[in-house]
C-alpha cells in the first residue's frame, strides 16, 4: 500500500514538476505526508519532557498521550500529566477540528473539575516549555499554505503559512524525507516579526507496523532565549485500538483519576 | 457510624473485584502522600469569646491507586487529616475510596467520591453531590467524600447522563469555640437535626445530563433528598434552630466557549417544605493570552450573583458582583495569581481575595491566601459576623 501511494505520489511529481507553481508543490508535499500517516487509527505513548533553562538547568515532566485518528475532521488526543507530583493527574481532552478553532477540556484532579477552555491561546508555551500549543496539537493540512522551496538529497523543505493569524508564527521552514514516508526531519520557527525563533529537530525514527514513521526524540531549541526543551517518547503502542468512547469527558476525568 | 458506611463499600467494592479477579492480569500501584504545613493569622481580634489569632496547623493527604483491564478497572484512595488549633478543624476525613469499571460508553462507580458540577468561579451553586467541608476553605471548593453508586452512560448523540444512588447524609462542618469565620453561637451538628425521618440514612437521588455542541457546554440535573445546606432559623432568644430539609433542585450550567471569552451561566431552583428559592450566578471570563510572548496570561473575570433568600443566603451572595483577575505566567513553576473582590450591590461590604501559588524544585509548593473584609454593614445577618475575620493564610506541601 505504501509503495503505490509513493509510486504514485512521484508518478505524479514527475508528470507535473515543469508546470506546477511552488505553492502547488509544497501543497501536494503536505498532502503526501498526511498520505502517508494515514491509518493508524489510535496509539497511546509514554513521554518524558526535559526543560532546559539558558544555564542548562533541568526540570522534568512525565505525560501519557492517547491519540485518536478521525479522517472527516481532526484528531481526538487525551494528554495525562504523572509528574511534577502537585499536579499529578491533570489531563487535558483536545478535539482538534480541519477549520474553525479546537474543542478542549481540562481536568483538575484536586477539585473534580471538569473545564471547557479557550483554545484561542495557540502561541502561549505548553506547560513552561519551548513547545507552544499550536506546535504540539495534530498538524492538519488545512491549516497551512504551502510553498516548496527546495530539494536537497532526499530532503524536500516547504515554507508553511500559518491560516490562523493567532498563530506565534509568521511561517515555518519544513524539512520533510521524501524518501523515508515524507516524515519530518526538522521544523525552523519564524516570529512574527520574520526573526527565527526555534528549531525543531527529530531523532530516532522508527517505523511502526512497517508504515509509521515516529521519532523518539523531538528537540526544541529557542534561539532567541537560548531555552531548550527534549522531548522523549516511549512504549508507542498502535494496537490499542482505542475508540470515541476513550476520549470523552467521562474519559478524561477516570485518567486523571 | 460513619466508619460503619465506610466498612460496608470496601466490602462491597471487595466483593466486585474479587469476582472479576479470576484471571491473573496486570495491576499498576501508584501512591502519593502530600504534607502540609499551614499557618493562618487573623489580624484583627475575635469578635467572639475564644477565638484565636494564629491557628499553626499540619495536614497529610494520601493516596493509592491500583488499575488493572488497561485502567478500565481501579480502585482509588484519596485520605486527609488536619491537626488544628480549632478543635472542629481537627479531623480526618476519607474523600474518596471507590471501585470503578469502564466499558465502551458506560462507567460505573461504586463507594465514597467527589463529583464536582459548574462552570462559574466565586459561587458553586449547581455543585450539590458532595457535602462542603466548610472548615477546610472559605471558598467552598474542599468536600467531604459521598457515598454513592454513580453510573454514567455516553450516548453517541444525545451527550452523557450521570445517575446517582446517594444512601448517606454527611453534614457539613463548622469552626469550633477556638475556631474563626463562625457564629456568635458554636453551631454543634449533634443539634443539627433532619427533616426527614430516615435523617442521614434517607436514600437519596440525583440524574444530570451533559451535552455539547460546538461553542455550547451545558449540563441540567435534578437533586432529591436530603439537602446539603442546613436551614437556620434564628429564635428570638439569639439562639439558632438549624436542620436539613428534603429538597428537589433542579440545576442549570452553560458554558459558551468563544475565542478568548468565556460566557458562564449557574442557576438552581430549589423547593423544599420550609423554603422556595431560585439562585444564579452569571458573568464571563475574558483572557489576553501570552502578552509578552513569554507565557504570561492575564485573565478578566466579572460574575452576578443573585439569591431569592436574600440575607438569609448562607453564602451572603444574594445580589454582589464578583470582578477578578487570573494572572498566569505559565513558567516552570507554575505560577499563578488569583485577585478578586465580591462587592455588595445595596450595601458597603466587600470582601477581598489574593490566592497565589508556586511550585519550588519538583516536590515542593507554596500557597498565600489572603481574605479581607471589608466595611461589612453590621446589618448583614451572616457576614456580619465574619467582619474581624481577615486573614492570611501561608501553605507549604510537600509530595512524596
Amino acid at each position: 500500500m505504501k509503495t503505490k501511494i509513493i509510486t504514485g505520489i512521484l508518478a505524479l511529481t514527475i508528470s507535473l514538476t515543469f508546470g506546477q507553481t511552488a505553492e502547488e508543490r509544497g501543497l501536494q508535499i503536505a498532502k503526501a505526508a498526511e498520505e502517508a500517516d494515514l491509518g493508524f487509527g489510535s496509539s497511546t505513548v509514554e513521554l518524558k519532557m526535559t526543560l532546559k533553562n539558558k544555564n542548562g538547568q533541568t526540570s522534568e515532566r512525565f505525560l501519557e498521550t492517547n491519540t485518536l485518528e478521525l479522517t472527516e475532521d481532526g484528531d481526538k488526543s487525551l494528554i495525562v500529566f504523572n509528574s511534577p507530583k502537585d499536579v499529578k493527574g491533570t489531563a487535558t481532552l483536545t478535539f482538534t477540528h480541519k477549520e474553525g478553532s479546537d474543542d478542549q477540556w481540562l481536568y483538575l484532579p484536586s477539585i473534580a473539575r471538569v473545564k471547557r477552555i479557550s483554545s484561542n491561546n495557540k502561541s502561549g508555551p505548553f506547560v513552561g516549555s519551548e513547545f507552544a500549543y499550536e506546535d504540539l496539537s495534530s498538524q492538519e493540512v488545512e491549516k497551512y499554505t504551502y510553498k516548496f522551496i527546495a530539494e536537497e538529497g532526499s530532503n524536500l523543505i516547504v515554507e508553511q503559512d500559518p491560516v490562523d493569524p493567532k498563530s506565534g508564527y509568521t511561517r515555518r521552514l519544513v524539512t520533510y524525507n521524501k524518501d523515508k514516508g515524507y516524515r519530518i526531519e526538522k521544523i525552523e520557527f519564524y516570529d512574527r516579526k520574520n526573526a527565527l525563533l526555534k528549531t525543531l529537530t527529530y531523532s530516532g525514527y522508527q517505523l511502526y507496523k512497517g508504515k509509521f514513521w515516529r521519532a523518539d526524540t523531538f528537540n526544541m531549541v529557542n534561539h532567541q532565549s537560548n531555552k531548550e526543551t527534549i522531548l522523549e517518547f516511549s512504549n508507542y503502542d498502535f494496537d490499542v485500538s482505542l475508540t470515541d468512547d476513550d476520549f470523552s469527558q467521562v474519559a478524561l476525568k477516570r485518567a486523571g483519576n | 457510624m460513619r466508619n460503619a458506611i465506610l466498612v460496608l463499600f470496601m466490602l462491597v467494592a471487595h466483593t466486585f473485584v474479587g469476582a472479576q479477579s479470576e484471571v491473573p492480569q496486570k495491576v499498576i500501584h501508584d501512591v502519593e502522600v502530600e504534607l502540609e504545613g499551614e499557618y493562618r493569622y487573623f489580624y484583627n481580634k475575635g469578635q467572639f469569646q475564644g477565638q484565636q489569632d494564629h491557628y499553626p496547623s499540619i495536614a497529610i493527604r494520601p493516596e493509592y491507586s491500583a488499575e488493572w483491564n488497561k485502567g478500565y478497572e481501579s480502585i482509588n484512595f484519596k485520605g486527609f487529616a488536619r491537626i488544628d488549633r480549632d478543635e472542629a478543624r481537627t479531623r480526618w476525613d476519607i474523600r474518596e475510596l471507590y471501585y470503578q469499571k469502564a466499558k465502551n460508553n458506560w462507567e460505573l462507580s461504586i463507594g465514597l467520591r467527589k463529583v464536582y458540577w459548574g462552570v462559574a468561579e466565586s459561587n458553586h451553586l449547581v455543585d450539590i453531590i458532595n457535602q462542603t467541608d466548610a472548615v477546610e476553605s472559605f471558598d467552598g471548593e474542599d468536600k467531604l467524600g459521598q457515598p454513592m453508586v454513580q453510573f454514567s452512560w455516553i450516548t453517541d448523540d444525545w451527550g452523557t447522563f450521570d445517575f446517582f444512588y446517594l444512601p448517606y447524609h454527611r453534614k457539613r462542618t463548622f469552626a469550633g469555640d477556638e475556631g474563626r469565620l463562625r457564629f456568635g453561637t458554636v453551631i454543634d451538628n449533634d443539634d443539627l437535626n433532619y427533616e426527614s425521618g430516615a435523617e442521614q440514612w434517607r436514600q437519596d437521588v440525583a440524574i444530570r445530563w451533559k451535552y455539547f455542541l460546538g461553542a455550547f457546554d451545558i449540563g441540567l440535573s435534578h437533586f432529591y433528598g436530603n439537602g446539603r445546606e442546613p436551614l437556620f432559623v434564628f429564635t428570638p432568644t439569639g439562639g439558632i434552630n438549624a436542620f436539613y430539609p428534603v429538597i428537589n433542585q433542579t440545576g442549570l450550567d452553560v458554558q459558551i466557549t468563544h475565542n478568548a471569552f468565556l460566557w458562564k451561566l449557574e442557576s438552581i431552583y430549589r423547593n423544599a417544605d420550609a423554603q422556595d428559592f431560585l439562585a444564579m450566578v452569571a458573568g464571563l471570563e475574558f483572557t489576553f493570552s501570552n502578552i509578552d510572548g513569554n507565557g504570561l496570561d492575564i485573565g478578566l473575570l466579572g460574575e452576578y450573583l443573585y439569591d431569592e433568600r436574600d440575607e438569609l443566603a448562607l453564602t451572603a451572595l444574594q445580589n454582589d458582583v464578583f470582578f477578578g483577575s487570573r494572572i498566569a505566567f505559565n513558567d516552570i513553576q507554575d505560577t499563578s495569581i488569583l485577585l478578586g473582590g465580591i462587592k455588595d450591590l445595596k450595601q458597603s461590604s466587600t470582601i477581598f481575595s489574593v490566592e497565589a501559588s508556586r511550585r519550588f524544585g519538583s516536590s515542593w509548593t507554596a500557597e498565600i491566601e489572603a481574605r479581607v473584609f471589608s466595611d461589612i454593614e453590621t446589618s448583614e445577618l451572616i457576614l456580619s459576623n465574619f467582619q474581624d475575620d481577615s486573614f492570611l493564610r501561608l501553605r507549604i506541601s510537600r509530595f512524596f
